[in-house]
């Protein structure tokens, strides 16, 4: 197992160099100028170019491109365009909101997902599974945003239970802080919640139906038993896949419900950062989404072999 | 009663102390952009120049009116001949790390904003000597007898005459300053920014505000910080900042989307308050002067008549109450609105437009017009435009991008089908808009303009005779003939005048003066 996670992570260094390449390139290829943006509306063709020679953005692709990729090597990410600031500060200032939304998202989502996808499994067919189906296409066509609205206009708006916005930190206080990530969990968590309880319940009724689980029931075991030690271990492998997945959604949420809560995560800069063409930021932070989709899809593989003992590498 | 018992059980279960702010008197404001560049000179960025008006300090400020009056000047001169100003700065200046500021920093500034903002570049060209007398006293010393200076230094929008440390001022003004001290009445809190989040201000307890306690009035006047702490939130979602402003999460929101106008009025605890009479937003369609159809200046005449500013005004504004009807090109409202050109702009027809455009050589080529796709006003009225010139039956290639692509885009000279353009939209500040010398779009300067090149020699020289103006009579008769010909050559074309109300907690703040082209918040106090 050691040797795999040794040659897994090995395996990541040709994968961050290629996804380094593409966005240096899709970057500098893709319409827009910081200069220009920087310059301000205006300034003269002449001015413009003044900014971009002392940003280096008109020396060659290439050069540029060695550049950047030397810095890396020294763990340095470079200097946003706007904010003279190291992109490292950037992107750490923003990480503990995206984190504690990504985890209180997945916690929220599994936490009730999973249960309520062996119940339905369990009474399959029955009106509490039909209950869980439809809230499961409910929660598949609702987009975020939309339930983001809805959650600030009666919790917070009209019954001013939580706050609109913003992020507190956790050294800020445990409430303060949980109570900011309440609604931007829940609604970010919903999609999610729907994709795991429809993959748990069709997983279950695959498992329920085999032999041994047969077995068990004729030997009398407590249906509880069954249900979470029986089944749910041999259902776990497709379940898990799906939260792995499940994650790179999160990622690409995050950037809407930072938005609508104002939240100061990493989606939000991104968002920023394309929309201003700050090279530098973009890129730092493409690489980290990378890397966190890399750990998450091996840590997902190692997962497997403890869930399924026939699984070995 | 719910959130209560929440919280009264998390804190008896987990022992986190409560964030405590104390009595600490904070305006969290809202504004219309976030805070990313700390370099007023180095961006035109208007929030950038809201920035640099906290921390840094100008030697005038003009008022409401537009009428500079003296800042950090404690006395000046201005010998008979017009030629030399004698300028002395107040006592107890200092900047935020505790340097007096003196002359050596003041001289060094003003050259810094004199390399790089239009204004300062256009008062620079007649400067032939600024030198320091002592370190409270400096001349500047013209080559003709420009006379604009003060108003030059006292500029509100954007690249405001701040004041730095000479150690930034001596920074490359292509180059961002790596430090943001000022001697302003806050302290910018560097540690404590989140660019594209927040940005954090806190009283200059050491500030020497102008004796006399003035109020403010516009970018005049004592300026006493009336908190402790300033809090630039940047929400992005204007859904999102209207209902942290409804339920007391923020204090002030500076441009709440037109939308959510009616929303707001009814709110609790809300008011909202026109900004100054003439901080506005005037809305330009740019043709391109290089490139044919409109190198040929009947093309550019007849695109008036594809403009009926009310279609425009109702698309961006909706509510009457928002937005004018101005067939000018000089701010209405403005000390130098004037009707010359404005019969250009009295008929909407597509049939006669199409005529003309005949008439100048159009055959049918497809005329490149930059949709902008993500702006709240830029948007709608390129949609306007796009839908007249079809009705014209004009061959228009719409090419959607956003807004930071057009900015790149417009800036190339090349023909349209190698890059270039014909048409983008935009919008100017009604404040810079309303004099002839600040209000760079209406220049034309051919390739030392701006985007679009219109070229005209007798523009440029009306506007450099309105800068030698020595009356106010003198002014609006130089003011009316410029607009005259600048509508004559369609250096742009107006699609009306629009302004939009800021809110905030009536029942939280008070103090809020209108604008004259920048938020002043320094005054405002908390209830």
């Amino acid at each position: 197992m050691t040797a795999y996670i040794v040659r897994r992570l090995f395996a990541t260094l040709p994968v961050m160099a290629v996804v380094a390449l593409f966005v240096f390139f899709l970057l500098r290829f893709a319409p827009g100028d910081p200069a220009a943006i920087i310059a301000g509306e205006d300034a003269t063709a002449e001015a413009i170019a003044a900014v971009r020679g002392k940003l280096g953005l008109d020396r060659p692709m290439v050069e540029q491109f060695f550049v950047w990729i030397l810095q890396l090597a020294q763990g340095d990410m470079g200097v946003s365009i706007f904010s003279n600031l190291a992109v490292t500060r950037l992107i750490s200032q923003r990480l503990e909101p995206t984190v504690a939304l990504t985890l209180s998202t997945l916690f929220v989502a599994v936490a009730l997902a999973i249960p309520i996808g062996v119940v339905a499994a369990w009474k399959a067919r029955k009106l509490v599974d039909r209950l869980v189906m439809g809230f499961a296409v409910l929660g598949f066509a609702m987009p975020g945003f939309v339930l983001a609205y809805i959650l600030i206009y009666f919790f917070a708006v009209q019954w001013q239970l939580l706050p609109v916005q913003g992020y507190r930190p956790i050294a800020e206080g445990l409430w303060p802080f949980i109570e900011c990530l309440i609604l931007p969990s829940v609604a970010l968590g919903v999609t999610y919640m729907a994709l795991i309880a429809r993959i748990t319940r069709a997983s279950m009724l695959e498992v329920l139906a085999q032999d041994y689980i047969r077995t068990a029931n004729a030997k009398g075991l407590a249906t509880d038993r069954v249900l979470l030690l029986h089944a749910l271990k041999n259902a776990a492998v497709p379940i898990i896949t799906v939260i792995g997945i499940g994650i790179a959604l999160l990622i690409s949420g995050v950037v809407i419900t930072e938005t609508v809560f104002n939240i100061p995560g990493l989606g939000r800069l991104t968002v920023d950062a394309v929309l201003k063409r700050d090279y530098p930021v973009v890129q730092g932070l493409i690489l980290v989404f990378a890397a966190a989709k890399v750990l998450v899809n091996l840590i997902i593989d190692i997962s497997y072999a403890f869930l399924d003992p026939r699984i070995r590498y | 009663m719910l959130k209560r018992i929440l919280a009264g059980a998390l804190a008896l279960v987990v022992p986190f102390a409560a964030h405590a702010q104390g009595q600490e008197k904070v305006l969290r404001a809202v504004m219309h952009a976030d805070v990313r560049v700390i370099d007023p000179i180095w961006t035109t960025q208007t929030i950038a120049s809201i920035h640099g008006m906290l921390i840094y300090d100008t030697l005038f400020g003009n008022d409401a009116d537009l009428k500079p009056q003296p800042q950090m000047v404690g006395k000046y001169e201005i010998s008979p001949d017009r030629l030399t100003y004698s300028f002395t700065l107040r006592d107890g200046l200092k900047f935020h790390d505790g340097s007096p500021v003196t002359t050596k920093d003041v001289i060094a500034s003003l050259k810094r904003w004199g390399a790089k903002d239009g204004v300062g570049i256009r008062l620079f060209s007649y400067v032939k000597k600024l030198e320091a007398v002592d370190d409270k006293t400096f001349t500047m010393v013209l080559s003709e007898p420009y006379g604009m200076v003060l108003e030059s230094l006292g500029k509100s929008g954007s690249s405001v005459a701040i004041i730095m440390r000479e150690q930034e001022a001596l920074t490359d003004p292509q180059q961002q300053v790596k430090e943001a001290i000022g001697s302003g009445p806050f302290k910018f809190a560097k540690d404590l920014w989140v660019p594209g989040s927040k940005a954090i201000y806190l009283k200059n307890k050491d500030y020497v505000p102008r004796p006399g306690n003035e109020p403010p009035s516009s970018f005049a006047g004592s300026k006493i910080p009336g908190v402790d702490r300033i809090e630039l939130v940047w929400i992005s979602d204007p859904q999102t900042a209207m209902s942290a402003l409804v339920n007391g999460e923020i204090d002030f929101y500076e441009a709440p989307n037109n939308d959510f106008l009616p929303i707001l009025a009814k709110a609790k605890g809300v008011k909202l308050m026109m900004t100054g009479k003439i901080d506005s937003t005037q809305g330009m369609i740019r043709l391109n002067h290089l490139h044919p159809p409109f190198d040929n200046v009947k093309a550019r005449q007849a695109m008036y008549y594809l403009i009926n500013q009310e279609d425009f005004l109702r698309a961006i504004v909706g509510n009457p109450e928002y937005y004018r009807v101005c067939p000018g090109l000089l701010t209405c409202g403005g000390p130098y609105e004037n009707d010359g050109g404005s019969q250009w702009m009295k008929e909407y027809n597509p049939k006669k437009a199409a005529q003309l455009m005949k008439e100048a050589g159009y055959k049918g080529e497809p005329i490149t017009v930059l949709f902008t796709t993500d702006h709240n006003t830029i948007t709608p009225a390129t949609q306007v435009l796009v839908q007249a010139m079809r009705e014209a039956g004009l061959n228009v290639d719409a090419q959607s991008m956003d807004w930071g692509s057009v900015v790149s885009r417009r800036a190339k000279k090349e023909p349209p089908a190698q890059g270039g353009w014909n048409i983008f939209v935009t919008t100017s500040g009604g404040v810079g808009s309303a004099n002839p010398v600040l209000h760079t779009w209406i220049g034309a300067a051919c390739d030392k303009g701006l985007f679009g090149w219109p070229c005209d020699p007798e523009i440029e020289k009306l506007r450099n005779a309105f800068a030698f103006a020595q009356t106010d009579e003198e002014r609006k008769k130089i003011a009316k003939d410029l607009q005259t010909r600048a509508m004559e050559q369609v250096v742009f074309l107006p699609f009306g005048q629009w302004n939009t109300p800021l809110a905030y907690r009536a029942d939280k703040i008070e103090g809020i003066v209108p604008n004259t082209g920048l938020a002043v918040l320094w005054g405002i106090t908390k209830k």
